[in-house]
Order: structure tokens, then C-alpha cells, then sequence
């Protein structure tokens, strides 16, 4: 069976059409560094949304201001209905279970073996689960879904750079967050260990009916995965639309990204 | 000019570390608490610390006793050696040299520790799942400095006591008995109680500062070592500040 086959049979039915994140005219600045100006984004339920841009366009930047790391200067940032820059710590935390979030360098616990990575989001979100005592089934099920369970009681400095992108895959996913934001799932890995990932995304989305966010600059994961394309241009969404449409595009800044 | 830029980014840092301060108190009384991961911390900052102690404090009590001596028998004083030697320690050289090293392990270690988890993203990791790392990660870590480095001192002081005793035994032939019935005769409470409430602030301001440091730490892996470096000079200086200040008050109102 071809897995592409199997994403394009299950593509129309997932997306529906409700808005579940969307940024409005976000702005920020780093004293003259104007990174953000005015950059606009919704995400459907269900869809894979890619988002392109050069390095130090702040695609970092952006998704940061999605989940509450930074504060953007102006804007609004809504998920699943709530603007999350008006939100007070304690329903910040709450909402923030909902979505996941892998990092560029992983940013696995260094200190914590892989099970113990993967028991501390459930530290203060039992509730989600009804409040088991006992969390090792949601891990062994969350490293099952990336094919690591033998690593569990690994520490993160004994798994090379494709495994622990694994691993701090499976620490998102143990929540059973509704929205994902990858930034740069493939960066740093070679080609073969970067197919892996992005299988594993396909995977991931079917299996935990995921919406997500991909930032990349690596064309082929964006060929991949996406269904709606933004390319972030001088702090703006510069360019929209699927992968083949962008592609065709005439315009030299657009071409830039497909060379 | 050179002068003023220094003086004001020192107190500027003083400005940010007291905001620091404030938001450490604030999530202090806040719930849930982190029990098991300041138990955690305590365990690891005095197993780090706890030899360093012992090897000073034995070295500072054996020092003092061999540096002092010949001037006390100038005078035949040497009878005077063990109240001596002990209100020096207690009052002031144990806190302050045994808090200098705590210090240097321990400030810089906090600093480093968290400052490579803030450059790596660690920090920001458990902030979107949803665990405050102020909480997890500062409080334990400031409120184990501040419980753990008045037991050091109070082992070390201890451990110096003994080693003045062996020198004076070796020397002048004092027992065991005598040597320590004349520094308990020596001692009040007056010197006990301030010398230890001031190694609770010295123990929060390493915390404190470690913390501050590691927290805030920028720029790569060369912001590590900086905040490594910087914590233990800056912790430092505040222990001198802070013994100052403890110093006068405590002339105020015990009127030594
Ligand atoms: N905390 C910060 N303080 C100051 N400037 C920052 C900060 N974070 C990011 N920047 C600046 O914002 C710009 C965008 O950074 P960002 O990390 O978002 O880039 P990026 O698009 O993610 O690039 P890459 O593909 O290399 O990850 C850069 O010019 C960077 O210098
Ligand atoms: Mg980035």
C-alpha cells in the first residue's frame, strides 16, 4: 500500500472548516529588528499547515508567541476560541496541554531518563486522564507510537540526534494534544532519518487526529505533509496556497524557496 | 566615566535580582508545591557540598590555632586559645569562608545547570507542557540553598572547633574535656543565634543568585560560562554586603 495514497483517501473527510488557531496582524520587535509585521494565519480542524521561510524570518518567533514563551507587541492569538495573551497562568497551563510542541534541538530534560522525560507533563495533568495512579501504559503507549519503547530508561545523551527528535516527539504526544507545532521536525538530521520523521507525522496525525503546525525550510518535508502552504516574507505572510500552486508561482521571491 | 558604568550596572543587576526576589516569594505560597523535588535538591546540594565543608572547616580551625598561638604565648595567654579561637569561628570566619566555598559550588552549579537548560530550550520545554519552571525549578532550588547552608556551617564551625582542638592537644597538651568545656563556657547566645539566622541569607542570596543567573542566562554556550562565572562573583559580593549589614544589626541589638 502507498502511505501517500492512504493521506489522500483520509484527507477530505478530517479537515473541517472551524478555525482552530488563528493569528491576527501579529507584530514584534527586537529593538530595530523588526521580525513580525503584521502576520496573519488560520488553521483549520484537522488540516497539516506548512509554514516556509529563510532563516531569522521568525518562524521560531511566531510559534513562540502561539503558545505564550514571548509576548507579542501587538496582535491577537486565538486557540480553540481563547486569546491567549489575556489568559492568566492557571488556564494558560491548562490550554497549553492541548497543544504540542516539539522543539528545534528537541529540548529533551537532560537530567531525566526518556520514561522520566515523558512522566513530567503528566506530573500536573493527571486530571486529563482522570487522575491514574499509575502512568506507565500512556508512556509505553505514547513510545510506542514513535517505535522507541526499548529506550525508555535511556538517558537522552545516549540516543542519537533522530532519536531523541523521536523521543521529544513522543513527550508532546503524552498529553494527547489536539494541536501540534512542529519547528523544523527534520533540521539537523540526514535524509534517511528525516523520511523517518516525517512518516511518523503522517502516523501521528492519523492515529491521534491531530491539527498541526509545520514550520520547515526542507522542501521535501513540506511536499510531504502539506495541504495549505504560508510563506513568512519580511515578517508577513507573504504568498498562501498548496504546494503545487506555490511552486508554479511566477514571482521571484516565491521561486526562491522551490529552487 | 568607567567608574559609573560599573555602578550602574551594578545596581541595575541589584534591581532585576530584587524582581527576581519578589516573584520567588510570590510563587513561594503558591499551589501545588514541589515537595519532592526540593527534597530532591536539598539531598544533592549538601552531598555536593557536604565534603568541601568538612575539608575547610578542619583546615580553617587548624590555621587559625597554629597562626594565633605564638602570639598568645607571647603573652601566656595561651590558656585563652579555645574561647578565642571558637567566637572567632562562630561568629564570624565559619559562616563566612564556609558560605564563600558554598558559593562556589553551588551558585556556579545552579547557574550552569540551568543556564544550559535555558540555551537548549529545556526551561521553555516545561513551560508549554504546562509545569511552571519557575516553581519546579528555581523555588526548590533557592529554598534548598537557604535550608541547607546554615546545617553546613554549623558542621563546618563543628569540624574547625575539632581541628583547633587537635592542634592545641598536640601543642599545649589540652584535653579533649577541658578544651571544650572552654568553649562552651565562652559561647553565649549572643553570638550563636545572629551568626546563624545570618547564614539563612547567605544560603538564599547563593540560591538566589544562581538562580537569577542560570535563569536569564543568554547567548549560546558561551552564556553559560558566563553565567556561571558571574553567579559566583556576584553571590559572593552579596555575602560581604549582606555580613556587613548583619554585622551592624546585630551590634545594635546585642550589643556585643
Ligand atoms: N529573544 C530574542 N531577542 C532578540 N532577538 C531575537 C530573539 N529571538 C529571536 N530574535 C531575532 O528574531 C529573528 C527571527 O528569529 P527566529 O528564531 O524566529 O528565526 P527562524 O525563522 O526560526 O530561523 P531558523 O530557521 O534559523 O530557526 C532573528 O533575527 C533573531 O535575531
Ligand atoms: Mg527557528
Amino acid at each position: 500500500m502507498n502511505p501517500n495514497q492512504n493521506i489522500q483517501e483520509k484527507k477530505e473527510p478530517i479537515i473541517s472548516k472551524k478555525f482552530i488557531l488563528e493569528i491576527k496582524d501579529l507584530k514584534k520587535t527586537f529593538g530595530n529588528n523588526h521580525v513580525l509585521n503584521g502576520f496573519n494565519l488560520e488553521l483549520f480542524e484537522g488540516e497539516n499547515l506548512v509554514i516556509m521561510g529563510k532563516s531569522g524570518s521568525g518562524k521560531s518567533v511566531m510559534i513562540k508567541c502561539l503558545v505564550g514563551l514571548m509576548q507579542p507587541d501587538s496582535g491577537s492569538i486565538k486557540v480553540m476560541g481563547k486569546d491567549i495573551t489575556t489568559l492568566n497562568r492557571i488556564d494558560l497551563d491548562e490550554l497549553r496541554t492541548d497543544i504540542g510542541f516539539l522543539f528545534q534541538g528537541s529540548a529533551l530534560y537532560d537530567s531525566m531518563t526518556v520514561r522520566e522525560n515523558l512522566e513530567f507533563p503528566l506530573r500536573r495533568h493527571k486530571h486529563k486522564f482522570g487522575n491514574i495512579s499509575d502512568t506507565a501504559p500512556l508512556v509505553i503507549e505514547a513510545l510506542e507510537s514513535v517505535g522507541l519503547v526499548d529506550a525508555i530508561d535511556l538517558m537522552p545523551a545516549e540516543l542519537s540526534g533522530g532519536m531523541q527528535r523521536r523521543v521529544a516527539l513522543a513527550r508532546t504526544l503524552i498529553l494527547k494534544p489536539k494541536i501540534i507545532l512542529y519547528d523544523e521536525p527534520t533540521s539537523g538530521l540526514d535524509p534517511i532519518t528525516a523520511k523517518e520523521i516525517i512518516e511518523l507525522m503522517k502516523r501521528i496525525r492519523r492515529q491521534y487526529k491531530t491539527s498541526s503546525l509545520i514550520i520547515t525550510h526542507d522542501v521535501d518535508c513540506a511536499r510531504v505533509v502539506s495541504e495549505r502552504m504560508i510563506l513568512l516574507v519580511d515578517g508577513i505572510n507573504y504568498a498562501e496556497g498548496t504546494f503545487s500552486e506555490l511552486k508554479a508561482s511566477k514571482d521571484e521571491k516565491v521561486k526562491a524557496f522551490f529552487k | 566615566m568607567l567608574k559609573s558604568i560599573i555602578i550602574k550596572t551594578f545596581l541595575i543587576e541589584i534591581g532585576e535580582l530584587a524582581y527576581f526576589a519578589r516573584r520567588f516569594f510570590k510563587e513561594l505560597f503558591k499551589k501545588p508545591f514541589e515537595f519532592k523535588e526540593l527534597l530532591r535538591q536539598c539531598y544533592s546540594i549538601g552531598n555536593k557540598s557536604l565534603l568541601l565543608v568538612g575539608v575547610t572547616g578542619f583546615i580553617i580551625g587548624l590555621v587559625i590555632t597554629l597562626q594565633t598561638r605564638p602570639t598568645l604565648e607571647e603573652f601566656g595567654a595561651e590558656s585563652w586559645m579555645p574561647s578565642m579561637v571558637s567566637i572567632s569561628i562562630i561568629r564570624e570566619i565559619g559562616p563566612v569562608i564556609i558560605a564563600l566555598t558554598f558559593a562556589g559550588r553551588i551558585a556556579s552549579g545552579i547557574g550552569a545547570e540551568l543556564g544550559s537548560m535555558r540555551v537548549t530550550e529545556q526551561i521553555d520545554a516545561m513551560e508549554v507542557s504546562g509545569t511552571n519552571p519557575f516553581k519546579y525549578l528555581v523555588v526548590t532550588r533557592i529554598l534548598a540553598a537557604t535550608l541547607m547552608l546554615p546545617i553546613l556551617v554549623i558542621l563546618g564551625d563543628a569540624i574547625a572547633l575539632y581541628g583547633s582542638f587537635i592542634i592545641e592537644n598536640t601543642k599545649g597538651e589540652v584535653s579533649f574535656q577541658l578544651f571544650f568545656n572552654k568553649v562552651f563556657n565562652a559561647l553565649e547566645f549572643g553570638d550563636l543565634i545572629p551568626a546563624t539566622i545570618k547564614t539563612y541569607f547567605f544560603g538564599f542570596a547563593i540560591g538566589l543568585v544562581g538562580c537569577f543567573k542560570g535563569y536569564y542566562c543568554e547567548k549560546g554556550t558561551v552564556g553559560v560560562g558566563l553565567a556561571a562565572n558571574s553567579a559566583v562573583v556576584f553571590s559572593s559580593m552579596l555575602l560581604f554586603i549582606i555580613d556587613f549589614i548583619a554585622v551592624f544589626v546585630t551590634d545594635i541589638f546585642f550589643e556585643i
